[in-house]
């Protein structure tokens, strides 16, 4: 068919030109800070949050009805950046099915779900996420009773050890022991009750599990304080907010609203004392570091689409990093986690937040 | 004991040493069971977790300010309740005169309610003013029960024209408590929970999948092909699927196939969903009932000048119903459990709600007291309808065959 040989060049020449005057078109429409996204939920007056809704410390509904944990308390503080107002979010659970879906379609315009971070669910090819900052860096870890004397996991040569079976907690912990040449005897369970019940019986010495996890089942034994974390960690689950990728105006805000927060931990600016920095970085022409941070001067808002004084909205509605963290998993909570790889990087740990320049 | 009782408790459970042996076996394990639940229950359960979060359970994350609606709404089914009870004994019917405007049954059914009403709330730890409430509403509906069975001989006309209309009325009237609109607060149906909603969503699922399952029984049965078929293929593609995968294919689907808020919220996106289910098993009880139904009945139908429509809605379907009835019920209290499947795609049904109550670090590991609640929950629920329709059941067979 001469014809459409001679045909299809154009065809696909043309096509080409279209999906490039489509993406241009895109583009344009989005460089201008123009966000559909952040114009609908503006309109909406209410940010659409998905939560897991079921994980002690993250998410879980109190008897009041109102929603807490840390994943709830960076929905709070995206609110409070872009509206103004913590409390105008209307939190939707999501299971793990559904929740990229639910992303996708806009039905959630933020998952704040303990989801991991990984290439596939980042990658446009994949899942087509854009993930801000990891809010909880959690992992496989290992618990042991206070008493035991174990100090490593290397002391655990030789003894019983609890784990789920079936699970990548099962293979993470073999790996790793093969890694230090350090025999030891698993005993595998069906479900995580099981497992936990054969640990508080003594019948191994030590159980693993995702540390939040074993943290929340801790809260239920007879004598928490009697049973310790190692600190190893044998696996990484970088737990991290998202939004899709469709909106780069959109996802720059939510990062750098989760960015803020990390960064006001290290300013030294709390829930507290953000109302008395605002008045000393007014009154102080010389504090330009801090002016600029708290939107007294510059347009860090502006540039990402949010009013000006998003940072002093967030930390007044759920304070710094660090209290969100003591509040929901640390030592203010019943789950009294360890900050860990959870520290600021000044002291060790992962959270960093680039400058705010 | 009465000698009665002794000879017939020797003949059922002590006839031969066998059966004795049996006997005693099972005695003593559903005992120690149930010793078992008890002790656990009254000294080591901790119900603090139930007190607590009882709001939450009844209704989910309703706002406080709005909640006198709900209980207006309640107020209302109890004296709604009152008042067609007390009708239904003091109406004479067609096929019986009024033996007792308080049989027996009724008193015991009275005193039951008085005793929960006084015992559950105090029970629980509500709070006095809540408490007071239940009261209130326990002789409102008593007081309604009493004075309806009392004058509604008297006021014949108004009872049997108004009754079948009340409960209709009460729905719409409920919708918008529950809702908003007509100038109350709009209540977003993502801030319904708990056992509103489980109520909510399996209510809404019966009232319109019964219409809709006759339609397609009849449309199976129906001699144009394209009706037959079309209706042959719904069912047979529900039926296909199970209900869980439905409903994630309405949640995860639906909000790309109708974009920019088109689609229905995903609370009626599941209530719709169920509805669509059950309809299709129901078609299937209610074409059992019609095939029970002998041909002769439509044809002596039709002899008589009646047209299809009066036929069908005079002669055969109330014939086939009424054999369908057990089936029909027995699909609703499936459906009423099958709402526990909302929980896993995320909604705060009763379920939903329980298993968020307990990831609250507060209660961690009190699972046990919740689940347990939720099954008394359920089975109050599903025993009502049990009752309800042997009721009916009751009332419709024909004098010459019932019992």
């Amino acid at each position: 068919m001469p014809f459409l040989r001679k045909l299809l060049p154009k065809l696909s020449l043309a096509s080409t030109l279209g999906l490039a005057l489509l993406l241009a078109s895109c583009a344009s429409e989005s460089g201008g800070l123009q966000s559909q996204k952040i114009d609908l939920i503006k309109g909406r007056g209410k940010l659409i949050c998905g939560v897991e809704g079921k994980l002690p410390g993250f998410s879980f509904l109190g008897s009041d009805g109102a929603y807490s944990g840390l994943d709830v308390d960076i929905c709070k503080a995206v609110a409070a950046s872009l509206l103004g107002d913590p409390s105008k979010v209307e939190y939707r659970d999501l299971n793990s099915s559904e929740r990229f879906a639910a992303l996708a379609s806009g039905e959630v315009d933020l998952l704040s779900r303990n989801t991991t971070e990984t290439l596939t669910r980042d990658a446009a090819g994949g899942n087509g996420l854009s993930f801000a900052p990891t809010t909880f860096y959690d992992g496989q870890g290992v618990m042991v009773g206070a008493g035991s004397g174990v100090k490593s996991l290397k002391d655990l040569a030789g003894k019983p050890i609890c784990v789920e079976s079936g699970t990548t907690t099962e293979l993470n912990l073999a790996d790793r022991m093969r890694e230090l040449k350090a025999p030891y005897t698993p005993l595998k369970f069906q479900t995580g009750d099981q497992t936990y019940a054969a640990y508080l019986q003594g019948r191994c010495l030590a159980v693993t599990s995702d540390r939040s996890q074993l943290a929340a089942k801790r809260t239920n034994f007879p004598d928490p304080a009697a049973h310790l974390l190692l600190g190893e960690v044998l696996s990484k689950e970088p737990l991290t907010p998202a939004t899709t990728n469709a909106d780069p105006v959109w996802s720059d805000a939510v990062r750098w609203s989760v960015y803020a927060l990390m960064q006001a931990e290290e300013l030294g600016i709390t829930k507290a004392n953000v109302a008395a920095k605002l008045a000393l970085a007014k009154a102080n022409p010389n504090q330009a570091d801090l002016r600029r941070f708290l939107g007294v001067e510059g347009d860090f808002g502006k540039t990402l689409g949010l009013p000006a004084d998003f940072v002093v909205k967030e930390i007044a509605a759920v304070g710094n990093y660090g209290e969100i963290f003591d509040r929901n998993v640390g030592p203010g909570s019943k789950l009294k986690l360890d900050r860990g790889l959870n520290r600021q990087w000044s002291q060790g740990g992962l959270i960093y937040s680039p400058p705010f320049r | 004991m009465p000698r009665v009782v002794r000879s017939s408790l020797r003949k059922e459970l002590f006839a031969n040493p066998i059966d004795g042996l049996v006997s005693v076996l099972l005695i003593s394990g559903v005992g120690a069971a149930g010793y078992g639940l008890i002790h656990w229950a009254l000294t080591q359960a901790q119900w603090v977790v139930i007190q607590a979060n009882s709001t939450l359970f009844a209704v989910g994350r309703y706002p406080i300010e709005q909640q006198w609606r709900l209980w207006l709404l309640v107020a209302l089914v109890a004296a709604a309740t009152g008042l067609s009870w007390g009708a239904l004994r003091g109406l004479p019917q067609r096929d019986r005169p009024i033996t007792a405007v308080w049989p027996r049954n009724d008193r015991i059914a009275a005193i039951v309610l008085v005793a929960l009403c006084g015992w559950a709330p105090a029970a629980l730890g509500l709070a006095w003013p809540i408490q007071a409430r239940w009261w209130a509403l326990t002789a409102l509906l008593l007081v309604l029960r009493w004075l309806a069975g009392r004058y509604a001989s008297r006021l014949r006309k108004v009872a049997t024209l108004g009754l079948p209309l009340l409960w209709p009325l009460l729905y719409l009237v409920g919708m918008v408590l529950i809702g908003g609109g007509l100038g109350l607060v709009t209540v977003g149906a993502n801030e319904w929970g708990g056992l509103l909603l489980t109520l909510i969503e399996a209510s809404f699922a019966i009232l319109l999948s019964a219409p809709l399952g006759v339609v397609l029984a009849l449309g199976r049965r129906s001699s144009l092909p394209l009706l037959r078929w079309g209706s042959i293929a719904y069912i047979e593609f529900i039926r296909g699927a199970p209900l869980i995968t439905l409903l994630f294919l309405g949640q995860n689907i639906l909000g790309f196939l109708l974009p920019g808020g088109l689609a229905p919220d995903r609370i009626w996106r599941a209530a719709w969903i169920l509805t669509f289910f059950s309809a299709a098993y129901l078609a299937e009880a209610v074409r059992a009932g019609l095939a029970a139904v002998p041909r002769g009945q439509l044809e002596a139908a039709r002899s008589l000048g009646l047209n299809l429509p009066q036929a069908l809605s005079r002669v055969v379907l109330p014939q086939a119903l009424r054999i369908a009835l057990p089936a029909t019920v027995g699909q609703f209290i499936s459906l009423l459990q099958d709402t526990t499947l909302l929980s896993l795609i995320g909604l705060l049904d009763l379920l939903g709600t329980a298993r968020s109550v307990m990831a609250n670090p507060l209660y961690l590991g009190k699972s046990a007291e919740v689940y347990l609640t939720l099954a008394v929950l359920f089975w109050c629920c599903c025993a009502a309808l049990g009752l309800g329709s042997r009721a009916l059941e009751r009332r419709l067979n024909p004098p010459t065959l019932g019992p």
